[in-house]
């Protein structure tokens, strides 16, 4: 697609701007889709109904409402926050993430930037994250915020480590950052995916990185860093409004974009399971979306079944239990590969 | 022990700082004690092997309406689950009773209650402010003779 | 206070680089708008990083003066509205513990059926109230699902009461010398319904929170409460018997017909821990629903099918001179009463002594080193119901 785009328009800064549309009018309806399916989930696992009159059909039209309602809030600035920081803060937070989605193959025709080191990008943008989320809670001038994200900052540094060093030992496979080839080396039948190759080291790394990325996106049970019975809303207490709906969007956001590395880099991302049945580009959308939902709703299903960690046992985890095992994987690879 | 058994034993042991016992009061029967000497009488209950009353219930305070104020102290005893009230007066004017807080810590929020609602000063109490009022409440709203004040912060109290 | 002030003044120990880094702690308030304090509670936390240095509660933001209305009533039965209103999540309990109060003031004796009906209607309360306890401290510690799940089957417990009495969380149901209504017909059957209901629904509970690793790992050796702090600071019920002391008023200091009944009194062990953790705390709120289960059970067996369900009181009640103390074991622990009568028709004096007023009492003395996460797992564990602490 990007051949193409340049064949019609020429090399200019259009294509790229072009090229970076489809990511933000997947979000968008996407973040909608997520944020009504979270609660429609969690409902449905609580013996609730959850939204159901907002356009007819189990309410599918609520979070549009809650959209529109956002959209028309009063923007609060605290008097005493440092506000351009304030205000800078959702708009990093939320380029970080969507920065994520430009080496993301949605399918076999579409990729923002097919660049050779999109794996090693991808991990390094996402961090990008961290800095908005400090400054959010920095700025804030809330004590609650500055708890909510010293901790964030310390939960996604700690688990940056583990999540990067299980994708490590895929590569080492692999042989290659570029996600377009993960793809291309994943195609043809599920047993093909990278998860069965190796066994069970690959599908250790896949366990570890699951976990960090939980972490990396404040999921439950590590959703510490806005703990809502401890800090009542962490980093984004004092958001109101739009900037508000944009911290809330980029974690949905982020949330998409771990679920995608899992489905590329594990998963055969845009490839049938099938082998050539119901493949092609179009259906490759289909097929890498699913699975990204899938992830997406496992991580609902975990979110809503356990309680939360504490901050200590959580840096236990990290660095005593996943980072040890991740090292270990990545020898175990490696010996395979020697061997 | 009954409560006779009771008040016979503080009797032998603190004389003059027990005032009167009343056996046939109706339902508890009660032993009146002196305000000054609470606490170790307090702690003679608490640590006495026979008596050990290591549970203090309840300690109220009352205003008699006759220029005089009381604290009461409802004791339990865990293993020989017996139990005794004690009951001080001090004249409205010098409220003035000795804390138990080092005999029994549930006396801290208790005594800081009577404190507030009633007005009586437990002295040697470590953190004797109001708990339910705001601090800068003014009069001890469960006396009989409490009128309430006009206005608080400019608000208008009376409703 | 004084404590603190020191520490605050010490100098830290130079670092690694000789330099000495100025460090300070924060004074964090929490509440009183806060989603875990359980109402209007405001802790005062002086925190070193996440480290809780000390912890100064501060009540009475929902002061609403029981003891004075109680004081300024017409007649004695207009206080039962207003006990109602202390514990609101326990409204039975504290109608049934002024009128056992009020009834031993006067010297009377009520009828069997209802004696029975106050029993039954004070334990399917105390499910409630240890419902709400347990799920609310699911939610403490970040389980959102148990919670809906209690609420569930609390609704169905606010059903029984509803047609027995029309209301669902304010009751004024327990009446000195009876109750307002006798049993709805089909009351008996539709008990004997909830307790057959209600049985695997702890077992589902356990599964999904009692036992989870998690919750195991956030409440176990947490906010250790030993017996003899608990006994010192006159801790009472699920408080006190998570520390492993066997103390129940219906056992130790029986009133009503709960002689008759068979349970047992359940106390911490330190399963998951220390004897007095917050997982303690915790499971003998689950397991004490068992036992009222079984108590339910028998009463609604034993229950007399005729009677008067109000006795013989008279209108105006005027009890004679004098003053009583009276306990009973509310959901909460020890709730008493001290009500001085001077022969005229309204109470001369109440005090109420609410056990979350002194569970809560304990706090400073338990939550001393532990993190602010965990501060919000020993409040929840305490269980504290604000209208009650501050009356």
């Amino acid at each position: 697609m990007e051949q193409l785009l340049k064949n019609l328009m020429g090399d200019n800064i259009g294509v790229y701007a072009l090229l970076a549309v489809p990511p933000l009018l997947f979000i968008v309806p996407y973040a909608l889709f997520a944020v009504w399916l979270e609660r429609k989930v969690s409902a449905h696992m609580q013996d609730r109904l959850g939204p159901m009159r907002v356009g007819g059909w189990h309410g599918w039209a609520q979070t549009i409402a809650d959209i529109l309602k956002l959209l028309q809030k009063e923007d609060i600035v605290p008097t005493a926050a440092d506000k351009t920081l304030f205000v800078l803060a959702p708009f990093i937070v939320f380029v970080g993430s969507y920065a994520a989605f430009a080496v993301i193959p949605f399918s076999s025709e579409y990729v923002g930037s097919n660049i050779d080191l999109g794996l090693f990008y991808l991990v390094a943008v996402s961090a990008v994250v961290v800095i908005g989320i400090l400054m959010a809670g920095w700025s804030s001038n809330n004590k609650w915020s500055l708890f909510g994200a010293m901790r964030s900052a310390a939960q996604i540094v700690s688990y940056e480590i583990p999540s990067v060093l299980a994708l490590l030992s895929v590569v080492m496979i692999a042989g290659t950052l570029n996600l377009q080839e993960f793809n291309h080396m994943q195609s043809g039948w599920f047993w093909n995916w990278m998860i069965f190759q190796k066994f069970p080291f690959v599908f250790i790394a896949f366990l570890i990185y699951f976990v960090a990325s939980l972490a990396e996106v404040n999921r439950a049970p590590f959703d510490i860093p806005e703990a809502e019975s401890e800090l009542v809303a962490g980093y984004h207490t004092e958001y109101s409004g739009m900037k508000f709906a944009l911290l809330f969007l980029a974690e949905y956001a982020n949330m998409f974009a771990v679920s995608a590395i899992g489905a590329t880099v594990f998963f055969g991302g845009w490839n049938s399971p099938f082998g050539d049945f119901l493949s092609g580009p179009l259906l490759g959308v289909f097929w890498f979306i699913t699975k990204g939902m899938v992830f997406i709703f496992i991580q609902m299903w975990l979110r809503w079944t356990l309680p939360r960690l504490r901050v200590d046992q959580l840096m236990y985890i990290g660095w005593k239990v996943l980072t040890p095992f991740a090292f270990a994987n990545i020898v175990a690879v490696g010996l395979w590969m020697i061997l | 022990m009954t409560s006779q058994e009771i008040h016979d034993q503080l009797k032998g042991k603190f004389g003059d700082a027990i005032l009167e016992f009343k056996p046939d009061a109706v339902v508890d029967p009660y032993v009146q004690i002196a305000p000054d000497r609470t606490k170790e009488i307090g702690l003679y209950l608490r640590d006495d092997p026979a008596l050990e009353f290591d549970y203090l219930m309840c300690l109220s305070s009352v205003d008699y309406n006759d220029g005089n104020l009381g604290v009461v102290y409802h004791l339990n005893s865990l293993r020989h689950n017996h139990k005794i009230t004690l009951k001080v007066r001090v004249p409205k004017d010098k409220p003035e009773v000795q804390s138990v807080e080092a005999v029994w810590k549930s006396a801290n929020w208790h005594e800081r209650e009577a404190y507030d609602m009633m007005g009586i000063r437990f002295t040697g109490h470590s953190d004797l402010r109001r708990i339910l009022c705001p601090d800068d409440w003014e009069g001890y709203p469960l006396r009989k003779d409490y009128k309430v004040q006009e206005f608080y912060h400019g608000m208008k109290v009376p409703y | 206070m004084l404590e603190t002030k020191e520490k605050l003044e010490t100098k830290p120990p130079p670092t690694s680089t000789g330099k000495t880094v100025r460090t300070e702690e924060m004074v964090l308030s929490m509440g009183p708008q806060h989603p875990s304090t359980h109402g209007v509670l405001r802790l005062e936390l002086v925190v070193d990083g996440e480290i809780i240095v000390d912890v100064i509660p501060h009540i009475g933001y929902l002061h609403r003066c029981f003891e004075k209305h109680s004081e300024a009533m017409i007649n004695y039965q207009m206080v039962i509205p207003y006990a109602d209103r202390m514990d609101y999540l326990a409204s039975m309990s504290m109608d049934f513990g002024y009128a056992v109060a009020v009834e031993k003031l006067l010297g009377i004796k009520v009828p069997e059926r209802v004696e029975y009906i106050r029993v039954i209607m004070a334990e399917l309360q105390r499910i409630a109230s240890h419902l709400i306890a347990l799920g609310t401290y699911g939610l403490d510690v970040g389980a959102f699902t148990p919670f809906l799940y209690c609420f569930r089957d609390r609704e169905k417990i606010l059903d029984l009461f509803e047609m027995t009495c029309g209301a669902r969380l304010l009751y004024n149901y327990i009446w000195v010398g009876g109750v307002s209504h006798d049993l709805p017909p089909t009351f008996i059957d539709k008990a004997k319904e909830f307790c057959q209901y209600f049985k695997p629904k702890i077992k589902e509970l356990n599964d999904l929170l009692s036992y989870n690793g998690i919750f195991i790992g956030r409440t176990g050796n947490i906010g250790i409460l030993p017996a003899e702090v608990a006994i010192n600071y006159a801790c009472s019920g699920p408080m006190l018997r998570g520390s492993g002391v066997n103390r129940d008023l219906r056992r130790n200091d029986p009133y009503s017909i709960y002689p008759r009944l068979e349970f047992d009194v359940i106390v911490g062990k330190g399963e998951m821990g220390t004897v007095g953790d917050c997982w303690d705390r915790y499971i003998v709120r689950v397991r004490e629903m068992e036992q009222s289960v079984r108590i339910i059970e028998q009463a609604l067996a034993q229950i007399p099918s005729e009677g008067d369900v109000q006795s013989a009181v008279p209108k105006r009640i005027r009890p004679p001179i004098g003053e009583v103390y009276v306990r009973t074991e509310s959901p909460r622990g020890e709730f008493g009463l001290y009500i001085i009568s001077d022969g005229t028709v309204s109470p001369y004096r109440v005090k109420a002594r609410s056990p979350a007023f002194v569970n809560l009492s304990v706090l400073p003395e338990i939550s001393k080193g532990y993190m602010i996460a965990d501060m919000v797992a020993i409040v929840g564990s305490v269980d504290i119901v604000l209208g009650e602490v501050d009356r």
